[in-house]
């Protein structure tokens, strides 16, 4: 009996000695003048290095200008999320940092995140100066948002300007064109396509992506998973039938676990077409194909579909919760956020400016960045803006690494598998949900 | 001449079960506290307080929180978040749900490769200890040759492997294919059912080296009279092996086989870096499906509650382990 | 003792199998190493097609190298020092003692070589934090903080491996050296520290290699200035490409201090230090 008491009351010490640490102290802050913030940027660039230099000077313009320190530390992709949960869990944290758009609406829930009111979006310059389905990506609808669009990405369809030319294509503006377009240019070792076929979270966005040219949904607006549509079924697919019927893909693509395999054979002239975010365009440089050499068309739908050609990809601001300089913060965001520090760091970035109105100049191609900023205005959606988004991209994406998996190692991946492993992804989804 | 070998002495490293350490050695209880009784207590102190700080609290509190339904909304607040009881075991364990299948599934692929990798490291330990146990020109190199995947950091070493697996690119298919002309298509390595055996093989590379080291260690220990002694009446090297290195390496052996199959059982590492975003089905391993099912998504009550179940019934196995054991040395 | 043939082809045998199989990884990241980027990205080739060593130039700017690899000696060296004075203490007390509750001890250090590392992440995160709160001592984002944890992940193993070596020890030795006067500690220091030198060389191997290559824990605890060089290896993969020839020049480069090392603590492993010492 005496054991048990000292069990129980020694887990309960446990406990206390553990949860004491979360939810650390809050506190508004002074007057921003003369106070430190710290700021935990994301890698945008070629390196963490590459990342400081960047913008280091632009962080010593801020403080010229308000007054406000920033401690600045650059925070590599593995390890961005684990550290966003420490700071979540206990408390101690930055003051701002980056997130990627698609966590924004899971973060919220967390409860951690100073929401946007109309207070705060009036101190960083307003909700309208931002693209509206940027800033929608900022958290759930219908709440006030937790993140802000900081720099934008979407997806493109890059094409071999050359290879076209020799096969007499042109550059494709339906799905079926597209297919047409990749067979003819599959043939002596090269493919029409390259994809990141082992990037769960890649695939989760085609998935996306594709549904949403069919008019499906993986969210209903309820929140709940609607994973087994038709129109997410015949979605999913047409993307797996690149490889497995349309065989314009290399099998082995399915050993690619991220986006810039598919970009270094697109730059080596070994396939005629990827898709890829815009700041593909520093990768596609650096391995020896020139600007010129290739063009981008938005990632066609097929005939009648929904004009989706990407979802909103990019990366948004966040402020916690318990930041102890919450002026100081909003001056910040509202600094990133401004015309010249978009068009600053939009370069070295290669991303696109999350202004309305505002010019992409990330290349010097003016059709590029024409056609990627009206894809990003206008041709974009939001990823599921649910806190279970990041279970979606995690079950749906994997399910599809594992067809992709099947296909290129012989077997076939029929309709029905594909709504029997969406069912099997939303079953779990549910499950996690608690539902 | 007597020399009181480990051989008399089979115990291990005090994982003793308390009844059979009392039927052997402890002297009759006495009432009066022995004299320095607080010695080995304080000896023992600073591991205490390290293990209490860094391990014992953490997993109290892991157990605490597989009670919970803690998941993103609450992660903030761990108190706020609602007391679900056994909810997250019994979604564990529902081997007809999505989470409990994958999850089941994943467990038999963990034992697969656990006995597979446990086995065949520790015969390679094994033999490479035995081959460089007599002195030759030339040992002192191979003792550092095979201790250098072990000094390597992790993540090259499996990165290494990681190009050799590739299907078009990668140098175990040029070999197989290119090289030595074998018929027919390169298969792939990383994704599909072979899979698990390249991350089997990837797994023995870089553990091997470590039975090797402590084998070794624990070979040094052997006198050379006692083989001559032996080989003078007559025995045979596989019979030396077995009656003489085997038996005194036995405390050696008990904790190394153990702590081998934990460490493979809980296995991150391996898959995480030879698979990075393309985890195949048939290299799912426990530790990574956990980490994958669960912390990825913020439901920590479900990660937590299979880590318990992961930890029981890895204290069953430890368990049964040991009381074998225990056994076999009081019959000897 | 003259080698039997049997023997001696079983040598042959074993020693040229596990050479191929430890070198031929070894040898695709050297050539790997000296290859360009594009080179490695391409179809394998046993020889690289254009030799360059420009990757062991490029590899100390892209990710700050040096640093990483001073704070991983500092870290890895203080735990393996630490833990290796501990673990003795500890596995003393088990080999030599009966007392109450050593049973319970050795089962609940087992135990937690049985948790995924992953769980006690987040828990060990926010103890980090009160302790901080509670009595001052930063320890999340320092050096220090990352010793302490490592110094007591190896602190099982390290603890079972050595009493297992101290248990191989005969006891009359211990207290032939009691009766000459020196106590407990005496005997320890004396006697059976010295004849488990190979045990003390293969456990501060495993507690230093286990702090070198730690990833997750290191990844949260540090901050720029003292992040370890198993974190920073992955930083040669950034956004826009994955530096393979200067991972592995850089992998090879540092892991040369390591190997130097097990060379020369290698000649320790020498047999019969017990041997005779009760004749």
């Amino acid at each position: 009996m005496r054991k048990r008491a000292i069990i129980a009351g020694a887990i309960a010490a446990a406990v206390a000695l553990v949860a004491a640490g979360c939810s650390g102290s809050g506190g508004s802050g002074d007057s921003p003048s003369g106070s430190t913030i710290t700021y935990w940027a994301s890698n945008q660039g070629t390196s963490l290095d590459n990342d400081k230099q960047v913008l280091t000077p632009v962080l010593n313009d801020f403080t010229k200008k308000t007054g406000v320190k920033v401690k600045l530390e650059v925070i590599g992709w593995n390890d961005l999320q684990t550290r966003i949960q420490t700071a979540v869990t206990s408390g101690q944290g930055p003051d701002v940092l980056n997130i990627g758009n698609t966590w924004a609406a899971s973060l919220q829930a967390t409860g951690a995140f100073m929401p946007f009111d109309s207070a705060a979006m009036k101190a960083i310059g307003g909700k309208d100066k931002f693209v509206k389905t940027a800033l929608e990506t900022g958290g759930v609808a219908g709440k006030d948002v937790t993140s802000v669009p900081l720099y934008g990405l979407a997806y493109g369809l890059y094409y071999n300007k050359a290879m076209f030319t020799a096969a007499g294509v042109q550059p494709p503006t339906t799905w079926e064109e597209l297919v047409t377009a990749a067979k003819a240019l599959t043939k002596d070792g090269t493919y029409g396509f390259s994809l990141a076929a082992g990037s769960y979270t890649e695939n989760a966005h085609f998935a996306f992506i594709n549904a949403a040219q069919n008019g499906a949904d993986f969210f209903d607006k309820d929140g709940n998973p609607t994973f087994t549509s038709t129109g997410a079924v015949d979605g999913i697919k047409r993307y797996l039938d690149l490889m497995q019927t349309d065989k314009v893909v290399n099998p082995a693509n399915a050993q690619y676990d991220n986006g810039v395999m598919a970009v270094n054979d697109f730059a080596k002239g070994k396939v005629a077409m990827i898709l890829s975010q815009n700041n593909a365009d520093s990768s596609i440089n650096a391995n020896g194909m020139k600007t010129d050499a290739y063009g981008v068309v938005p990632f066609p739908a097929p005939e009648g579909g929904k004009a989706v050609a990407s979802h909103v990809a990019g990366i948004n601001l966040s402020i916690m919760k318990n930041t102890k300089n919450k002026d100081a913060a909003l001056e910040f965001v509202k600094y990133m956020t401004s015309e010249d520090t978009q068009s600053t760091l939009g370069k070295p970035y290669a991303t696109l400016p999350v202004l309305e109105g505002a010019k992409a100049n990330f290349t010097d191609n003016a059709e590029e960045a024409a056609t990627f900023q009206k894809i990003y205005n206008t041709m974009s959606k939001p990823l599921p803006l649910v806190p279970a988004e990041d279970q979606f991209e995690n079950t749906v994406g994997k399910a599809m690494n594992d067809m992709f998996s099947k296909i290129a190692t012989g077997g076939t991946v029929s309709a029905s598998d594909i709504k029997a492993a969406l069912q099997d992804a939303q079953d779990q989804v549910k499950q996690s949900m608690g539902g | 001449m007597s020399t009181t070998t480990s051989a008399d002495n089979p115990r291990g490293a005090g994982l003793q079960t308390g009844r059979a350490t009392a039927a052997t050695t402890a002297p009759p209880k006495r009432r009066k506290r022995q004299k320095g009784w607080w010695l080995p207590l304080a000896l023992l102190a600073p591991a205490i307080i390290f293990e209490i700080i860094i391990h014992v609290i953490p997993m109290l509190t892991g157990i605490w929180i597989s009670f919970m339904q803690l998941t993103k909304f609450y992660i903030a607040n761990w108190s706020a978040a609602p007391f679900v009881g056994f909810k997250n075991y019994a979604v564990a364990l529902d081997f007809n749900g999505a989470v409990g299948a994958d999850l089941l599934r994943s467990f038999a692929i963990t034992c697969g490769f656990t006995v597979l990798v446990v086995g065949i490291s520790w015969s390679l330990g094994m033999a490479a200890a035995v081959a460089l146990q007599r002195k030759f020109w030339g040992r002192g190199f191979f003792r550092t040759l095979f201790l250098v995947p072990y000094a390597l950091p992790m993540y090259a070493g499996i990165i290494a492997w990681k190009f050799m697996l590739q299907k078009d690119t990668g140098a175990v298919n040029h070999f197989l294919f290119d090289n030595l002309h074998l018929g027919g298509d390169k298969p792939f390595w990383l994704i599909g059912d072979n899979a698990f055996w390249s991350i089997v093989v990837v797994a023995i590379w870089r553990l091997w080296p470590f039975a090797f080291l402590m084998l070794m260690a624990g070979l040094q220990s052997i006198p050379e009279e006692v083989y001559e002694a032996s080989a003078v009446d007559g025995a045979k090297p596989f019979r030396q092996w077995r009656a003489i290195t085997l038996p005194m390496l036995r405390p050696v052996n008990t904790v190394l086989l153990l702590v081998m199959f934990l460490w493979t059982f809980n296995d991150f590492n391996t898959p995480f870096v030879l698979f990075g975003n393309a985890q195949p089905a048939a290299g799912d391993l426990i530790s990574f499906h956990i980490y994958n099912a669960s912390f990825l998504t913020w439901n920590f009550g479900s990660g937590a509650a299979m880590s318990v179940l992961l930890l029981i019934f890895l204290l069953i196995v430890t368990g049964i382990y040991l009381l074998v054991i225990n056994r076999r040395s009081r019959r000897a | 003792m003259r080698e039997t043939n049997p023997s001696k082809v079983f040598r042959i045998v074993v020693l040229a199998v596990l050479t191929v199989f430890t070198v031929v990884p070894i040898y695709v990241m050297v050539t790997s190493s000296m290859k360009s980027l594009g080179d490695v990205q391409g179809a394998f080739t046993w020889w690289p097609t254009n030799l360059t060593f420009q990757p062991f130039i490029d590899m100390w700017s892209t990710v700050p190298l040096a640093s990483y690899f001073v704070n991983s000696l500092i870290v890895a060296g203080s735990a393996t020092i630490l833990s290796l004075v501990i673990a003795v203490f500890a596995a003393y007390a088990v080999s030599r003692y009966r007392f109450k509750g050593r049973s319970v001890f050795t089962t609940t250090v087992l135990s937690t070589q049985m948790f995924p590392g992953v769980l006690f992440l987040l828990p060990l995160f926010l103890i980090f934090v009160n302790i901080n709160q509670a009595v001052g001592i930063q320890l999340v984002g320092t050096r220090f903080g990352l010793v302490i944890t490592y110094l007591t992940f190896a602190l099982p193993f390290s603890i079972w491996m050595l009493a297992g070596y101290f248990d191989g020890i005969p006891r009359d030795l211990d207290e032939a050296a009691m009766v000459d006067g020196s106590g407990a500690m005496g005997a320890l220091w004396h006697v059976v520290l010295p004849a488990a030198r190979p045990g003390l060389i293969a456990v501060a191997i495993y507690s230093f290699m286990t702090s070198w290559g730690e990833v997750l824990f290191a990844s949260v605890m540090t901050t720029d200035e003292n992040r370890t060089l198993a974190v920073g290896l992955q930083l040669y993969s950034t956004q826009t490409n994955v530096y393979w020839n200067q991972i592995m020049a850089a992998s090879l480069v540092v892991s040369i201090p390591v190997v130097v090392a097990f060379l020369l603590l290698q000649r320790s492993f020498v047999a019969g230090l017990t041997a005779g010492a009760v004749k």
